[in-house]
């Protein structure tokens, strides 16, 4: 399989997933972190994936997302945005709007 | 890598030309900047489309020379 389908296909079939730099316990860069900290904050339930350990999905999710870093958030589908645009959309509640428009649980 | 300043200001500039832009070298190494761009071209779009107009007026340079742009992108 192509890696931009097996990308599709991770996006697709995990409610969140974020394309990061390490591990959400073990963030290997500052920008993962901060996205992966709101998210643990707000006890939404998550998946990762560490570009670090796949140079191919690592190119590959820039080239999907037409987004040139990481980190990257996915939610059902949908790409939402990298640390400047997640953490914006934290402080002004659209994130949490997002969540709860898709019917994610989130503590509130 | 690294990249100056006036370079990413020029790029951005070219890139909106109506645009109000502020830019700062936020650790003083040539690689860690933000910047603040306001322009009428923003208008209709996304958060995720109007980054991806700067990131494309960067012509590649993000996520290479340049490795940190915090980004806050606004309708003029």
């Amino acid at each position: 399989m192509d890696i931009q389908d097996k990308i599709k296909e991770v996006v697709t079939n995990h409610e969140i997933v974020l394309f990061m730099k390490g591990t959400p316990d073990m963030p290997q860069c500052g920008f993962s972190m901060a996205v992966a900290n709101i998210l643990k904050f707000l006890e939404v339930k998550f998946d990762s994936i560490d570009v670090l350990s796949s140079e191919e999905i690592r190119n590959g999710i820039k080239v999907f997302s037409n987004w040139p870093t990481i980190p990257q958030l996915y939610i059902k589908g949908e790409f939402i945005g990298g640390c400047d645009i997640i953490k914006e959309m934290f402080e002004k509640k659209e994130l949490q709007n997002l969540l709860e428009n898709k019917n994610i649980k989130y503590k509130k | 890598m690294t990249i100056k300043q006036e370079e990413i200001e020029k790029l951005l500039k070219e890139g909106f030309p109506d645009a109000d832009i502020e830019i700062q070298d936020l650790a003083g190494d040539d690689n860690h900047f933000s910047a603040k761009i306001k322009s009428a071209s923003f208008k209709g779009k996304n958060r995720v489309q109007q980054h991806q107009m700067v990131y494309s007026a960067l012509k590649g340079k993000m996520g290479n020379e340049l490795h940190a742009l915090a980004l806050t992108t606004e309708e003029k």
